[in-house]
């Protein structure tokens, strides 16, 4: 089969104050072929977007080689289109209008555009949508002219940035099975496609393969061939058994690396930290402590239980495991004898056990405690404690750790934080 | 943030309604008692003049100081308007349907032309000459500052979000706690960007209030715009360039001081519960923040205010039982009330045109307030093709944003007057038609208006829309036609309409420019009306007002509210 889009040694980084460097994509290596659906799939700040962005055009990798149909990329090709997260309508067009720019850049005649235009808007399930403003439509038909939009211009690869993401979740099903069957049946005039997502069942659901990707910085970290044929049935256990796949995969490399920094018996502050907040974190555990749960779950199964995608699902699961409220363990996540007692504990018991585990989990909570409590004055300010992490993390990742920090410690009442005078001190507010 | 014109876009309907007449009438009627009853003050005015101003570089500090405070005092004042005015107008419909059209015409009225009658009442005001110039000066700062920011008050007030009026209510707030906690509020980052505004609008007028001649009798206070002035009548171009840099301190400091912690710490207020993306900072307002005297010395005010809100007015309760007999009642009273004022004024109207006025008059007026008009029209059009495409290049790079928006905010507060020395020379060296070239006069200053209109609208851009765009491979004309103009275009109406409305009051000052003893005159309303200002001739003066305040309204209803309502429906992103 043709090779449609190779990426080979790509990395790319952007540049952050102070002439530091941030790196979003390091070493990715790609290929489409011909009838081909792949899907990147990873966590939010992986750099998939980015990755698409340089398979568009739209931006240059620093090193690298990406190659369309066999010559480099170095601008917008014409062969490749893409379909927004957020529509990206053009919301002083009409629905014609806006399928048509695509051909317009083409300088096509006015007769061959209109006829293109409204047979990409019959294809789509547009029909009778022709005069009707983007503001006018709902998201589900929103993102069918996206669709519109892109197909139109007969592009040989069709990119996809979380194109469902925006949408509710019947609408997005609804969306997902009639571009699922327009492609299988060879309608669409598209050789490829590419999608980016966080959602695990979607990239099941609908690629031949599923790259995934780890975060910070992103790279391929492992691929997966999904053989079902198409239609896909959710339920069928073939189906439910690449979800699990993807879910341990996805968990254990995390959880590996925390358990390490765990083990490593480490003391550094500049450890890095997601910020989720106490809220979410009680939330889970008590799902968990409930039946049928009583304690432990499968991952892919309380996450479909909770309506929670995988970004949002991964990191609540780690700070769990950081906080050693539970273990996760392949794609597994069971309540730690801690865990239990913080889910059958009253607010103040909680907040008792939340602010010894912080003491002794997590190094920056105990050393912001540490540093108020030996000064007479018994406060500090936030720049006190953001220069020291900047000498070993990046500043967005330091502002980041110090924001978690003090949402788990407000909680917690280890400490409170003026946010208007930038200001850690010991005393509750009066 | 939205940015509303200041000028009334509430409703979309072209014709006036009978309150428009009404204000229309009022207005009107108020400036001819005002300039009659001046009429007979010019004379006892010549023994206080002629107070000598002398160039000299070590005074300037001290008069850049009083025109400093001169824009503060004059700011309270707005302020204090603006908290009084829009919020009866926004909280009492009945008084409401007669402020608004007031507020409309009010703005239309260009007072720079007004500025002799206002002095000499202010004079006749007060025993201590001085002190009446100085009214005068504050008074006309006042005007030029207060209606666009009593607008966006007032704009602000009728879009309060009903659930967090419903809130106040349950806990049971009375309407005084209602309005500081969450009406004033919520209504204050627009009211502070018009303050900005308002204070770039400011120096126009305080440059050329400062200074002014009625009939024979000339008058100067101590300050920049004196400054101007004497240097522009001795063609002192090193004092014209050290007045520049008095003014460009002035800004700075007001900038530095006041604007950017005030705009740092109204971020407070943004009713988004999003975190913007970069949070406004400020030195000065963490100084501030971390200053105990400061603390010391609002604690007081806090304090009172605090216990002001546990008042409830001693009618509580039993309002609503009464409410319905009162307002018919007090209906009744209004509508009397309105009807003798009107007619008293259309009395006056009447009787002060019969007596000064010819129908020739009139038509000259209207005549060459058409010539202003199209003088106005085509500068605009010309500033707009200039300033939109470069609005647009600057505004999609945030960088160069930065540097540019300060920028064009400053120059918006240059007055015309601080260019006379170069288009004077130029038009008598080269012996140029001053009806043309005196033009680019008129929007020198409020050009910049939509620069930085237009530059807000294209760094607001999503950038998933400019992605889309380059991805389908649209470039050039098609890329200004279907993505970049239409994009911008609510943004620049509210531009064009600000730099209208100030081109308008500009063309007093820039129909007529001297440098020396070399004064030019352009045909057209505003040499009319800066004219009869020199020669002291009110009725030409009031002829003059009434007739651009008129052009100002009608321009304003048949082209810029129906063009922003377009812009507002069809290229509004959402």
């Amino acid at each position: 089969m043709a090779e449609l889009l190779n990426v080979e040694h790509v990395r790319r980084t952007f540049p952050r104050g102070g002439g530091e460097e941030l790196l979003v994509l390091d070493d990715v290596n790609l290929t489409l072929r011909e009838g081909e659906v792949v899907g990147l799939l990873g966590r939010s700040g992986s750099g998939k977007s980015t990755l698409l962005r340089l398979i568009a055009g739209l931006s240059q990798p620093q090193g690298g080689n990406l190659s369309y149909m066999g010559t480099p990329i170095q601008g917008p090709v014409q062969g490749v289109a893409m379909v927004f997260q957020s529509f990206a309508l053009f919301p002083w067009l009409t629905v014609l209008e806006n399928v048509q720019l695509g051909l317009e850049a083409l300088n096509l005649p006015p007769r061959e555009m209109r006829e293109r235009a409204l047979a990409a808007i019959d294809l789509i399930g547009l029909d009778g949508y022709e005069s009707a403003y983007p503001r006018e439509l709902s998201g589900g038909m929103r993102q069918r002219v996206g669709f519109a939009r892109a197909v139109v211009v007969h592009p040989n690869i069709l990119l996809m940035d979380e194109p469902f993401s925006a949408l509710d979740v019947l609408t997005a099903e609804n969306l997902r099975t009639d571009l699922v069957e327009l492609w299988g049946n060879g309608k669409l005039p598209i050789k490829g496609i590419i999608l980016v997502t966080h959602n695990i069942e979607e990239a099941v659901l609908m690629c031949d393969r599923v790259l995934l990707f780890s975060s910070n910085p992103g790279r391929v970290a492992s691929e997966i061939r999904i053989d079902l044929p198409q239609p896909r049935d959710r339920t069928s256990p073939a189906f439910e058994d690449y979800v699990d796949r993807i879910y341990v995969e996805m968990t254990a490399r995390r959880v590996e690396r925390m358990r390490q920094i765990q083990t490593q018996g480490t003391t550094s502050i500049a450890m890095p930290l997601v910020h989720v907040s106490p809220n979410q974190i009680s939330g889970l555990v008590e799902a968990l402590a409930a039946p049928p749960y009583n304690g432990k779950a499968d991952l892919p199964d309380i996450a479909y239980e909770q309506e929670l995608e995988v970004d949002e699902l991964f990191p609540v699961a780690e700070a769990m495991q950081l906080l050693r409220l539970a273990d996760v363990e392949g794609g597994d996540i069971k309540l730690t004898h801690m865990g239990k007692r913080f889910a059958d504990g009253e607010l103040n018991e909680r907040k008792e056990i939340f602010s010894r585990s912080l003491m002794s989990n997590v190094p920056l909570a105990a050393h912001i405690r540490k540093v108020l409590d030996e000064r007479a004055s018994h406060n500090a300010p936030k720049t006190r404690f953001l220069d020291e992490l900047e000498d070993h993390m990046a500043e967005d990742a330091a502002e980041e750790a110090l924001k978690t920090v003090v949402s788990w410690a407000r909680f917690a009442e280890l400490f409170s934080y003026d946010d208007d005078a930038a200001l850690f001190s010991l005393e509750n507010p009066t | 943030m939205k940015i509303l014109p200041p000028v009334s876009i509430e409703a979309r309907r072209l014709l006036p309604s009978r309150w428009d007449l009404l204000a229309a009438v009022l207005v009107l009627g108020f400036i001819i008692a005002f300039a009659d009853a001046s009429r007979f003050l010019v004379r006892p005015l010549s023994s206080i003049t002629g107070h000598a101003l002398f160039l000299n570089v070590w005074d300037l500090p001290g008069y850049a100081l009083r025109t400093g405070l001169r824009m503060l005092i004059a700011m309270g004042v707005s302020l204090a308007f603006t908290f009084s005015y829009a919020t009866w107008a926004a909280k009492n419909p009945r008084a409401g349907s007669l402020l608004v059209p007031l507020l409309d015409i009010l703005q239309s009225v260009p007072i720079l032309g007004f500025l002799s009658v206002t002095v000499v009442w202010f004079l006749s005001l007060s025993p201590g000459r001085v002190l009446g110039a100085e009214l005068a000066c504050v008074f006309t700062i006042f005007t030029g500052q207060a209606w666009n920011m009593a607008f966006s008050f007032y704009q602000s007030l009728r879009t309060v979000p009903p659930e967090l009026e419903e809130a106040g209510r349950m806990f049971g707030l009375s309407a005084w706690a209602r309005f500081w906690r969450i009406e004033a509020p919520f209504a204050t980052p627009p009211l502070i960007w018009n303050m900005m505004m308002s204070m770039s609008g400011g120096w126009f007028f305080v440059t050329v209030s400062e200074a002014i001649s009625v009939g024979n009798t000339d008058i100067a206070l101590p300050g920049i715009g004196s400054w101007i002035a004497v240097a522009i009548a001795q063609k002192n171009l090193p004092a014209i360039f050290e007045a520049i840099l008095a003014m460009l301190v002035v800004i700075l400091i007001y900038d530095q001081l006041l604007f950017r912690p005030l705009v740092a710490w109204a971020d407070r207020f943004r009713i988004d519960n999003e975190q913007s993306e970069d949070q406004p900072e400020s030195w000065a307002l963490n100084v501030y923040r971390r200053s105990r005297l400061l603390d010391l010395m609002t604690k007081p005010f806090e304090q009172m205010m605090r216990w002001s809100y546990h008042w409830q007015p001693p009618s509580f309760g039993l309002r609503a039982a009464t409410r319905e007999v009162d307002s018919r009642v007090a209906d009744i009273l209004w509508y009397v009330l309105l009807g003798l004022l009107s007619l008293y004024a259309a009395f006056r109207i009447y009787g002060f045109a019969h007596d000064n006025l010819a129908w020739s008059d009139l038509g000259t007026a209207v005549g060459l307030g058409f010539l202003t008009l199209l003088r106005v029209m085509v500068l605009i059009a010309i500033a707009s093709l200039i300033w939109t495409p470069v609005g647009v290049y600057v505004g999609l790079r945030p960088r160069l944003t930065q540097i540019v928006q300060p920028v064009a905010q400053f120059l918006a507060a240059f007055p015309n007057n601080l260019l006379f020395p170069l288009v004077v020379s130029l038009i008598v060296l080269w012996d140029l038609n001053p009806d043309i070239w005196l033009s680019p006069l008129i929007v020198l200053g409020t050009q910049w208006y939509i620069l930085f209109n237009v530059i807000a609208g294209a760094s607001t851009m999503p950038k998933e829309l400019r992605d889309a765009a380059e991805n389908f491979g649209v470039h050039g004309w098609l890329w200004w036609r279907k993505v970049a103009l239409p994009a911008v275009f609510p943004y620049y109406v509210t531009g064009a309409i600000t730099a209208s409305g100030g081109a308008w009051n500009a063309s007093v000052l820039a129909e007529v420019a001297s440098w020396g003893k070399t004064t030019l005159h352009a045909h057209g309303l505003g040499a009319y009306i800066s004219d009869a200002t020199a020669t002291g001739d009110f009725r030409r003066v009031v002829l003059g007002i009434a007739v651009m305040s008129f052009f100002v309204v009608v321009v304003n209803r048949i082209l810029w509210r129906p063009l922003y309502w377009y812009a507002e429906r069809k290229y509004r992103l959402t």
